[in-house]
């Protein structure tokens, strides 16, 4: 296993406080995200354990990606993953804070 | 240790308990009374016949006996494992027998187990391990895989297995490795007889094996993770 | 006239645990209790360097079932194969002695396992027989459990035997329920005894139709979530099993029945046919409806 940290840069307004969210199961090729709140203003915190190892840049590509499409702003962000692909990464990650936005509405 | 030199080291003062196709049944003279004994030899595997042979006596001993301790002896590699067998529903055999002996524990019966030969499985399962408390010999052979098999099933390193074996309790065959997680109460030494009165005259209570996983460091969050769960004195939610 | 064709079919057997709830619960009613937020994780897999999951792939709580409070669990099959490690079953034996205490409507075990989870052996061992015990403490309470069989990891192991202390089970055709499953079978006894890719005939001997014939399954089910929620009030509502000599004693002479009528079979086709079934060959085949038709004479066991 693999744990890599990231602190992404969140300028924009501040994600709403929610109840924790999880999507996705840690089956082979898959992965679960938890989205909670949890982060400094301004940071979105994502932790990943990751049974591939070796990948640290793609992962800070696809998280980087990923702040650029949403307010992520004082969230945390935990990963369980069992080697899914980037695609499956991404869309598990908007999955996953989607499933919280709404929870807060 | 053969059933038959059990049987002695148990009940000195006599018991009327056959061996009949690898199944034990009878009773044993205690001076707490008469104690009602079933259970297997010869490591059988256990299908639909045992099974439910094992179930109609407990209900018989129910039936006929009221509050009549129950001795389950267990020398048994688990289920007996056949197309057959799983045909005809063996899981609901076994959940039969499972079933009979907590009607004996809720009418009063006293439960105990002891493990004398092996114990893996569907019979661990539906009989050794239901006793109020469950306790072994010396030599007693618990487990669910060796090493070398969890191996090649799980893809991981016979080595990794063996090295986190060296302080886990939770993977390789072994009475002491059962006692510190709290499956096996206690391991009987001889006069085995003195420590099965002692036994019974030990009132039943709850199941408390993950109390005393806890207690022995082998399991350290099965107690807390259902007091959790379970809410009310102390817990969550 | 019926809506019936034009309803959406949702999988329960393609549904993750979390999806299963909720298509079984009142929409917005569940609560879970140790959420994967707790983040209480096997630490044996990590021993391991395998992953984990936050929940330990079952999630528990509560919930409304038709209005009136029912306590639920659900496995995750596709983590680790369903399989029981110690946090796991810590969370269902939790689930079962607050239904002792808080006295429910009832207890809901959505069960998608292989048994003890064979990375935690000893530990998964003795969680299973806690489980149990907890399963038979519910019952003598008085809280009907029901046990639900449609994923696809099917029911096996220890908990094959868990599934068939509840006072019911409920399966779909797609569910399977045994103890000693295919593939452990084969790779025991060799696929002389069972070969586990003829998928027939695993479906022949663990399904649920065969199950529902025989006796082990109280409900024969379409693989959809609506119809396990129909089914899971229905069954806490009429199916509590007496934990009594009396019951126990007519269930002796079922199995004892079992015995004497099929013990010679080499198939479960020849259950079928013995049992009365016109045209065995043709049951797998079989939509649920017809199905249950087809056997109404022919079926054993009844609740």
């Amino acid at each position: 296993m693999e744990r890599l940290s990231f602190d992404l840069a969140c300028p924009g307004a501040p994600a709403p406080r929610a109840p924790p969210v999880v999507v996705g199961v840690v089956a082979s090729g898959n992965l679960e995200v938890l989205v909670e709140p949890g982060a400094a203003p301004g940071t979105c915190r994502v932790e990943v354990a990751t049974s591939a190892r070796g990948f640290r840049e793609i992962w800070s590509a696809v998280l980087d990606d990923f702040a650029g499409r949403h307010a992520l702003s004082g969230l945390a962000v935990s990963v369980n993953d069992a080697g899914a692909t980037p695609a499956v990464v991404s869309l598990r990650l908007d999955q996953a804070v989607e499933e919280y936005l709404g929870g807060a509405r | 240790m053969t059933a038959a030199e059990l049987l002695l080291s148990l009940f000195p003062a006599g018991h009327s308990v056959r061996e009949e196709g690898s199944l034990l049944l009878g009773s044993g003279a205690s001076p707490e009374g008469e104690v009602a004994v079933l259970g297997t030899a010869q490591g059988l595997e256990v299908g639909a016949e045992e099974a439910l042979a094992l179930a109609a006596f407990v209900l018989d001993v129910v039936r006929r006996h009221p509050a009549r301790p129950l001795l389950a002896l267990l020398d048994s590699r688990g289920q007996r494992m056949s197309l057959r067998d799983e045909i005809l529903g063996l899981n609901g055999y076994l959940a039969h027998l499972a079933t009979a002996l907590e009607l004996a524990r809720q009418r009063g019966h006293r439960l105990l187990s002891l493990v004398y030969g092996e114990a893996s499985s569907g019979s661990a399962l539906a009989l050794g391990f239901m006793g109020d408390e469950v306790h072994a010999v010396e030599g007693a052979r618990l487990w669910v895989m060796n090493l070398p098999a969890m191996a090649r099933v799980t893809k991981i390193p016979l080595e990794r297995l063996a090295e986190v074996s060296r302080t886990s309790p939770v993977l390789a065959p072994g009475l002491d490795n059962y006692v510190r997680l709290g499956a096996v109460e206690s391991v009987w030494q001889p006069p085995l007889a003195a420590a099965l009165l002692q036994a019974l005259r030990r009132e039943a209570g709850p199941d408390r094996r993950s109390e005393r996983g806890e207690e022995r460091g082998g399991r350290l969050l099965a107690r807390r993770v259902a007091e959790a769960v379970r809410g009310g004195r102390g817990g969550g939610g | 006239m019926s809506d019936r064709g034009i309803r959406a079919r949702h999988s329960y057997r393609e549904a993750t645990a979390r999806r299963r709830l909720a298509g079984l619960l009142d929409e917005g009613s569940f609560r879970e209790l140790l959420g994967p937020e707790h983040r209480v994780t096997s630490p044996h897999l990590a021993a391991l360097d395998l992953p984990a999951a936050f929940d330990d792939g079952v999630v528990v709580g509560a919930g409304l079932l038709l209005g009136e409070p029912v306590l639920a669990a659900s496995q995750e099959g596709s983590f680790m194969g369903g399989g029981v490690g110690e946090v796991h079953g810590a969370k269902l034996v939790g689930l079962l002695e607050r239904a002792a205490r808080e006295r429910p409507r009832g207890v809901l075990l959505l069960l998608d396992t292989g048994g003890v989870r064979l990375q935690e052996a000893n530990a998964g061992l003795v969680a299973v027989s806690e489980v149990m015990r907890a399963v038979l403490a519910a019952r003598a309470a008085r809280v009907p459990v029901v046990a639900l069989v449609g994923g696809g990891f099917g029911c096996f192991g220890g908990m094959g035997i868990a599934a068939r202390l509840c006072d019911a089970v409920a399966m779909s055709e797609e569910g399977r329920l045994g103890i000693t499953g295919p593939d452990v079978l084969e790779t025991t006894k060799g696929v002389e005894e069972l070969d586990a890719s003829d998928r027939a005939l695993v479906w022949r001997t663990y399904g649920g139709k065969h199950r529902y014939l025989l006796g082990e399954a109280d409900r024969l089910l379409e693989d959809d979530l609506e119809a396990f929620r129909t089914a899971a009030a229905e069954l806490l509502r009429v199916s509590a099993r007496p934990l009594d000599l009396e019951e126990l004693e007519r269930e002796h002479r079922q199995l004892g029945r079992r015995l004497a009528e099929f013990g010679g079979a080499a198939d479960a086709s020849e259950v079928w046919r013995a049992a009365g079934v016109e045209r065995p060959e043709a049951l797998p085949l079989l939509e649920a409806p017809e199905f249950l038709r087809a056997v109404a004479g022919a079926r054993r066991g009844g609740r």
